[in-house]
């Protein structure tokens, strides 16, 4: 049995958009839109005369060459930036730091996948896997046997630091994440958990 | 009366080559000067470093920019009128360079026995020698944009001959003043006559009329209409690249050496010095560049502050404003100066 099509709504010329009926003269209506009481006034000074304006030319001139000779007393304000750095504030969302007990040594992070559960770009992969007696790495009763961050997807969000229970991971202050190959913006677990060189300066109280 | 102009001072055949060589040489020189000069500037005005990378202080990177030019391939679009096309940027260098000649620089010194004049050439004719050409050199920008056969290029080499012309007019007269009361077109003779006093007193307003005057027959900011990258691309040399283009940005600011050296000369009494002090004639010719330098970094300086003017607010200014300004200074002038004597 053959389908029947699909019912279109049927356009007549009575859906068009009415344009307002034409006035005797021919032309269409429109009635001006009225301000109301949103009305501000602008006060104008007359408009100067020819040596009045020739000589506030003049005055504004001077006045210019004097705001940049200003800037030149002031010095440049760059940050020359290979050399130097912009300091960052202390909780600057920069590159994620995965963290280890200070005494045991043994990881904090325990490979409960939550951080990736939470990462809104999808970034982190964690394998988990048992801590043996043998072969003990994290504190926990499991640790992450791969943990990758790809930062080439990774927007600084901070949500895996919020997610994570144990405060493995953290985000750090290196900022400087540029590369020539996609494939080596994938952080593993090693390179999160190797101290980052120092290499953003931290913004002191004053700045 | 001779036809030809008379020449304050004739030296032998062989120290006039030698002379146009070392004028050619430092004027050669200035222009890189004069460029890293405005680069660093116009950074510090913009609260900015500047050029700051190549060699100490980024001091060779006027080299780096002219030899990136000349190594650059020539090339012509196949609208262009080839020889003109070629020709052009030779026709601004050449009056360039020639106008560089009448700048003195120190009166006639004993060098190794020989009578030199610190100058290329000490022409009776002065002003009409520099104002011939400037004319001429208008010819550069008219020629070279009109024979790209581009739009653009046309359009900023119409408006470079309308604004050349506006301004020249004040211009001439502005120093009409200063000429008048020198009673004297030589600019040696220019030079002496501020012996007691520099003419930027007596002829402020002349002085204050022939520099804008002087930043329009430059092309300068703020009246670069026939750059106006913004509208017109690059305006006369929009299709110009390499070499060529290396020859205008040289006429350009060897233009703004040259025009300093004039306000120099005319206005700012040349080599001497205030207050009396007579140094030994070689430290003229510094003491001529110090002042020069004062008025580029003055050209730089407004570049950094003042926007382009609309085009017929150009006009408006050196028709309506300008040019009543210089005429009545030049009344004026001519008033008091047969009052006076």
């Amino acid at each position: 049995m053959p389908e029947t099509p699909p019912q279109v709504p049927v356009v007549s010329p009575v859906d068009a958009p009415q344009l307002p009926p034409a006035t005797p003269s021919g032309g269409v209506t429109v009635t001006a839109w009225s301000p109301g009481e949103d009305v501000i006034e602008v006060t104008r000074t007359p408009a100067p005369g020819p040596a009045r304006s020739t000589w506030r030319t003049f005055v504004e001139t001077l006045r210019g060459l004097m705001t940049t000779f200003g800037r030149l007393v002031e010095g440049p304000t760059t940050i020359q930036y290979p050399e130097e750095k912009t300091p960052v504030y202390p909780r600057f969302r920069g590159r994620h730091k995965l963290h280890k007990f200070e005494d045991t040594g043994l990881e904090k992070c325990v490979g409960c996948s939550l951080c990736a559960a939470a990462c809104p770009a999808d970034c982190i992969r964690v394998v988990a896997a048992e801590n043996t007696p043998e072969h003990r790495v994290s504190a926990g009763e499991r640790y992450a046997a791969v943990y990758e961050i790809n930062l080439s997807r990774c927007i600084f969000c901070g949500y895996c630091e919020i997610a994570c229970p144990f405060d493995a991971i953290t985000m750090g202050h290196d900022y400087e994440l540029s590369d020539y190959d996609r494939t080596d913006l994938i952080f593993t677990k090693e390179m999160l958990l190797a101290e980052p060189l120092e290499r953003t300066p931290l913004r002191t109280e004053d700045e | 009366m001779s036809v030809l102009a008379e020449v304050g001072y004739y030296e032998e055949w062989w120290v006039q080559i030698l002379k146009a060589i070392v004028i050619f040489a430092v004027g050669l020189q200035l222009v890189p000067v004069v460029l890293i000069a405005e680069r660093k500037l116009l950074g510090r005005f913009q609260s900015r470093y500047g050029p700051n990378r190549v060699g100490p202080f980024g001091l060779l990177q006027p080299l780096a920019e002219i030899l990136k030019l000349l190594t650059k391939e020539q090339f012509r679009p196949r609208t262009s009128v080839g020889f003109l096309f070629a020709l052009a940027p030779l026709v601004s260098i050449v009056t360039a360079v020639a106008a560089f000649a009448i700048i003195p620089f120190g009166n006639v010194q004993h060098i190794f026995g020989e009578r030199v004049g610190l100058y290329g050439l000490d022409v009776s004719i002065g002003p009409l020698y520099l104002f011939a050409f400037g004319a001429v050199a208008f010819y550069g920008i008219m020629l070279g944009g009109w024979s790209s056969g581009s739009k653009y290029s046309f359009l900023g080499a119409m408006r470079g001959a309308a604004q050349l012309i506006s301004y020249e007019v004040s211009q001439g007269l502005a120093l009409l003043g200063v000429v008048m009361t020198a009673q004297t077109l030589s600019l040696t003779g220019i030079v002496y006559a501020q012996a007691s006093m520099w003419y930027f007193i007596p002829q402020f307003f002349g002085f204050l009329i022939f520099l804008t005057a002087s930043f329009a027959e430059t092309n300068r900011v703020p009246f670069d209409l026939t750059e106006a990258e913004a509208e017109l691309v690059g305006g006369y040399n929009t299709e110009y690249g390499g070499g060529r283009f290396a020859s205008y940005f040289f006429a350009e600011y060897l233009n703004v050496i040259i025009v300093s050296g004039i306000v120099t000369t005319v206005f700012f009494g040349g080599w001497l010095l205030p207050f009396g002090i007579h140094p030994p004639g070689w430290v003229d010719p510094f003491v001529v560049l110090f002042k020069m330098a004062i008025f580029t970094f003055l050209f730089i300086w407004v570049r950094a502050t003042l926007p382009r003017l609309r085009y017929d607010q150009l006009m408006s200014f050196g028709w309506k404003v300008l040019l009543p300004l210089a005429t009545l200074n030049a009344l004026v002038t001519a008033v008091l100066v047969v009052v006076t004597h």
